[in-house]
């Protein structure tokens, strides 16, 4: 080892607790960024395997009804690999000593051998047996929600029909990664299950004997999936087929597409705050190490280390500090990465985990993190290694201080001489105390971009339950029924009031921009679901025409009057042109709305409801329940409270976690930047606050001169950090824009507080360390030192 | 103006350096500095040259444009022939690797190096250097060679410095001031130290003070004020460092 890089590991030493704090905050980021990115890549591997060795299909359709004889049909569509036919059918489920509703998905499975697509991995028990007809097997969520086991009961109304099945195997499927049940956005394990029969005995409870109602296909290695689906509607269209989707609307398969999107964007957005934070830190340490090593630069200049050498040293250093970094936040991520990727596992159901952490990740992490961290220090090593060697050994010249503003307004009279010190030295060194306040300001930002996922739930919470939502009860019925079956729910013990609502499947099209949606149908004036607009207030849905959420008039580029072609997905298919009548406001899907009426005008079907939102006392509950299990028209019912009582708790698991997680993290930062300030401002001037204590003054008055500095830029620091934050707050929300929900824009006061309770706090912390090392400041040692 | 070289009977030596209307204007803080006013001087190889003069006459401004620490602002100086006033910096830093040797005033050591490795900093970068136990040696510092500056003395830390600017057998050896913060005794070790590598290594030595006493020891003696040379002595009987007091 040469000489010079002795001097390099004992620098390095000398500065270990900065250097550490730097490398902590560069492992920050090199550990999101390694999280996120592997297990994105794991689960992605997961389901690519997952996909290819259990046959998760490509094309998916649903249709009314049609005989089996039309499977060889779909078989000859050019570019179709394998067909597989199948009956599905939504049902009620009675799970004993669970009085809330539940409603299963019942799925066929072929009577003989395995789904040829979508195939099952069975994780207990054995897979039905097509010669008895109450065999069922369930998903895992839904028997661990349950407690469910092979052997177990359950009973489940289909069709208005009771029938006991029992369970003899639990498994997965690739189609149900993501259980969810339609119209949800937040899967509830406990209130919807998926469950799988044999094809004969469902055909049988289902009336379909011969016949399917849904159909899913796999391609060939040149098939087309546009053209599948065109001609797969075609032939479907008869049948009552809602229109054939690939894998990207396939819904499982879309959150966990989100998902990954998501896992991308926060390796994007938090390592790039944190290697800001890095570079800054670096910059004012490594910039301070490089002017009290003035000398030796020059001696070593004297000696005839050329520029480079002397740069090269100091990126040395740099790339020392930045490798610690790098390391600990590669295994730390990977760690976090596996973490991370079990707890998917809860949320995405997928059999196993194969957790990856591809190279190239791990050197992009090391690659970014040392990028950022010598873009931070370019200037002072560049500083260091320009320096004509004889100026760097005469001493520095007397910096130049001159009145301040505040003194030359005339207020000098009341500024006493060590606030004027104060004033004067902020002032000196404008870009200093710039980037001072700067890096106090991103930990105040950092803060706030962990806690305000708090204050996004809570308002998402309040609207879409407080404002939009205001039922006790969804009823969902089999098929469109008369409007008169609403009489039937008014007249239940404990029902107060209900709206009926009509549900469409249609495309939106516009030019050349279509979405698959829905268009609910609602009546205006009703109190129990509401539109809102874009400032939450309640809208009155127009007599003609179609509300759209405001991001789908995005995605579609229409504007208020626009002309928007409807084409429905079920019934008799009408194509209808419909005029856009206003923008409303929702977090979660993308829904159309229209008048009730007008919309069963469109349809040509009188006066036809699919549910409705009924508000009830809740003393009854139990009872309603139990009374719209033996109606037979009712598919399902979803509660109010659950549902939020769910998306509290699925939430609070993920989004709070993660901003614990960052709050923990940007609190360090903010401890980091304050602290690092102060230890600085305390070696840069320990030999003029010892002459002032010299010649008298207190240990309180020369802390005053070094912390009240400090206290003015982390003060000052305040607002920009606020502004910084919402910024970043802003930026996260729109990332994280997708048509499966928007994340509103909100930071409340308590999230502002917060932010500027931990860094004050940390601010104090900081000048109480200094503080201490003031109070031992040793005078004669201090006088004595050269500068 | 008498001369070495021009001086019948002296030996003709070959010339190190030769500076002619050497100018010097420097900004310190918001004041402008004339360091040097026109300055035209040779120096001979092998010759011990003491510089003399008040402080702010514009010694060190010699000294480190002579060892390409620094820039002329008008005038030329040659090393060898070689002109250092038209130099690049990267000629200069080449210059400074393979030819010269510094002793500062105040050291100037690493304080996280032991005194073995601020010698062996030099000895890397160098062309045929010492060995850097040797160097310490020629200063009777071998015994010292693993401490730290922080572990030495004033005296002991100078001839550290001065083991290390000898280490690359250096043709110059350019001293700012190398006794300044010395007590005498120590003051008197440390020119014994430059006395040896002058005389034994035949380096051509330039020192700086302000203390006349330690003119005894040198070949020529150069005055400098006010950024001009006053006088220009030549020692007839040059005086060993031991004999020297002040």
């Amino acid at each position: 080892m040469t000489a010079l890089h002795r001097k390099l590991f004992r620098d390095l030493w000398a500065m270990k607790g900065q250097a550490l704090a730097i490398a902590m905050v560069i492992a920050s980021g090199a550990a999101t960024f390694v999280m996120s990115l592997s297990t994105r890549d794991s689960l992605r591997l997961t389901q690519a395997v997952y996909y290819g060795d259990y046959h998760f299909a490509e094309v998916f359709a649903s249709l009314k009804r049609a005989p089996e004889s039309l499977r060889a049909r779909l078989q000859a569509i050019p570019g179709v690999q394998q067909v597989q036919t199948r009956v599905v059918a939504p049902a009620k489920v009675e799970v004993e000593d669970y009085p809330d509703p539940v409603t299963g998905l019942l799925v066929s499975v072929p009577d003989f051998g395995p789904p040829l697509l979508n195939g099952l991995y069975l994780m207990r028990g054995r897979l039905v047996d097509s010669r008895r007809d109450d065999e069922v097997v369930v998903h895992d969520s839904f028997a661990k929600a349950h407690g469910f086991q092979p052997g177990g009961r359950i009973a489940v109304v289909i069709n208005g029909r009771r029938k006991r099945l029992r369970i003899v195997g639990v498994a997965l499927s690739p189609e149900h990664i993501f259980p969810i049940r339609a119209g949800d956005f937040i899967p509830d394990f406990e209130s919807f299950g998926v469950l799988w029969m044999a094809r004969t005995p469902l055909e049988a409870a289902y009336d379909m004997e011969g016949a399917f109602n849904d159909v899913a296909l796999t391609l060939t290695a040149d098939g087309r999936l546009e053209e599948v689906i065109e001609r797969t509607d075609g032939l479907l269209r008869r049948y009552g087929g809602i229109g054939a989707y690939g894998r990207k609307d396939q819904v499982s398969h879309r959150y966990l597409s989100e998902e990954f999107r998501q896992l991308e964007q926060m390796a994007t957005i938090y390592p790039v705050i944190f290697l800001s934070v890095a570079a800054f830190l670096l910059n004012v340490v490594v910039g301070r190490l490089i002017r009290t090593e003035r000398e030796q630069v020059a001696t070593l200049k004297a000696f005839g280390y050329s520029n480079f050498d002397v740069a090269f040293h100091y990126v040395k250093l740099v790339l020392l500090i930045v490798a610690v970094g790098v390391l600990v936040g590669i295994v730390g991520g990977e760690r976090f990465g596996r973490g991370l990727s079990a707890m998917y596992m809860d949320f995405y159901r997928f059999p196993f985990l194969l957790y990856v952490l591809q190279p190239h990740v791990a050197v992009i992490a090391g690659l970014v993190s040392a990028g950022a961290a010598l873009a931070g220090t370019l200037y002072s090593v560049r500083a260091a290694a320009r320096q004509p060697p004889a100026e760097a050994m005469r001493p520095e010249p007397p910096a130049r201080y001159r009145e301040t503003v505040i003194e030359r307004l005339g207020l000098k009279r009341w500024l006493s001489q060590p606030t004027r010190m104060i004033a004067r030295n902020i002032e000196r060194q404008p870009l200093k105390s710039l980037f001072t306040a700067i890096g106090i300001a991103l930990a105040y930002a950092i803060l706030m971009v962990g806690f305000f996922f708090g204050d996004i739930v809570e308002h998402m919470i309040y609207v879409q339950f407080g404002l939009s939502q205001r039922d006790d009860m969804t009823v969902t019925f089999v098929e469109p029924t008369s409007g008169r079956v609403l009489n039937e729910l008014h007249s239940l013990p404990g029902v107060e009031y209900g709206e009926p609502f009509r549900t469409v499947a249609v495309r939106l099209r516009s030019g050349h921009r279509t979405y698959r949606t829905a268009i609910q149908g609602v009546r205006p004036g009703g109190d129990l679901h509401r539109l809102l607009d874009v400032d939450l207030n309640p809208i009155d849905i127009p007599g003609n025409g179609l509300v759209l959420t405001d991001f789908l008039g995005g995605i579609l580029n229409v504007g208020p009057g626009d002309p928007v072609t409807v084409e429905v997905l079920e019934g008799g298919r009408p194509v209808r042109q419909v005029r856009v009548a206003g923008f409303g406001n929702q977090y979660v899907g993308l829904s159309a709305y229209m008048h009730i009426d007008a919309l069963n005008r469109m349809m040509r079907e009188g006066h036809a409801v699919s549910g409705a939102f009924l508000s009830a006392d809740s003393r009854y509950a139990n009872e309603i329940y139990a009374s719209l299990k033996e109606m037979p028209r009712v598919a399902g019912v979803t509660v109010r409270k659950k549902a939020v009582k769910n998306l509290e708790e699925t939430m609070a698991e993920q989004l709070l976690t993660f901003a614990f997680f960052i709050t923990l993290l940007a609190g360090t930062i903010a401890f980091g930047v304050v602290y690092n300030s102060a230890r600085i401002s305390l070696s840069e001037r320990s030999r003029e606050l010892a002459s002032l204590r010299v010649l008298g003054m207190t240990r309180g008055e020369i802390s005053y001169i070094l912390l009240g500095e400090l206290a003015v830029l982390t003060l000052a620091a305040v607002p920009l950090g606020f502004l910084i934050g919402r910024l970043l707050c802003g930026y996260i929300v729109t990332s994280l824009e997708t048509d499966l929900f928007r994340l509103p824009f909100v930071v409340e006061a308590s999230t502002y507080s917060f932010a500027a309770t931990v860094v004050l706090a940390s601010a104090c912390i900081s000048a109480l360390v200094v503080r201490r090392k003031l109070d031992h400041l040793d005078l004669v040692a201090v006088l004595k030192t050269k500068e | 103006m008498p001369d070495a070289a021009t001086t019948p009977g002296a030996q003709i030596k070959e010339t190190v350096f030769e500076a002619r209307s050497l100018t010097k204007t420097y900004g310190m803080g918001e004041v402008r500095v004339q360091a040097l006013r026109g300055v035209d001087l040779d120096f001979y190889a092998g010759e011990l040259v003491v510089l003399l003069g008040p402080s702010g006459s514009g010694k060190s401004t010699l000294l480190n444009i002579l060892g390409g620490l620094d820039t002329a602002t008008s005038g030329r100086v040659s090393y060898h022939g070689k002109e250092l006033t038209a130099a690049t910096d990267r000629e200069l830093t080449e210059y400074r690797r393979s030819h010269v040797g510094f002793v500062f005033q105040f050291y100037n050591l690493i304080p996280s190096l032991t005194a073995l490795e601020n010698v062996a900093v030099v000895t890397e970068i160098a062309e045929h250097p010492m060995e850097p136990a040797d160097a310490l040696r020629v200063v009777n510092l071998g015994d010292r060679r693993h401490h730290f500056p922080s572990q030495l003395s004033g005296g002991e830390q100078q001839r550290v410095a001065i083991a290390r600017a000898i280490a690359k057998n250096p043709a110059v050896l350019l001293c700012d001031e190398p006794t300044g913060t010395l007590d005498s005794a120590t003051g008197i070790v440390v020119l014994e130290a430059l006395e040896r590598v002058n005389h034994e290594l035949g380096t051509t030595t330039v020192l700086i003070t302000h203390n006349a006493d330690i003119a005894g020891m040198a070949d020529r003696v150069i005055h400098l004020h006010d950024g001009r040379i006053g006088e220009i002595r030549r020692n007839v009987a040059k005086k060993p460092v031991r004999e020297l007091h002040w």
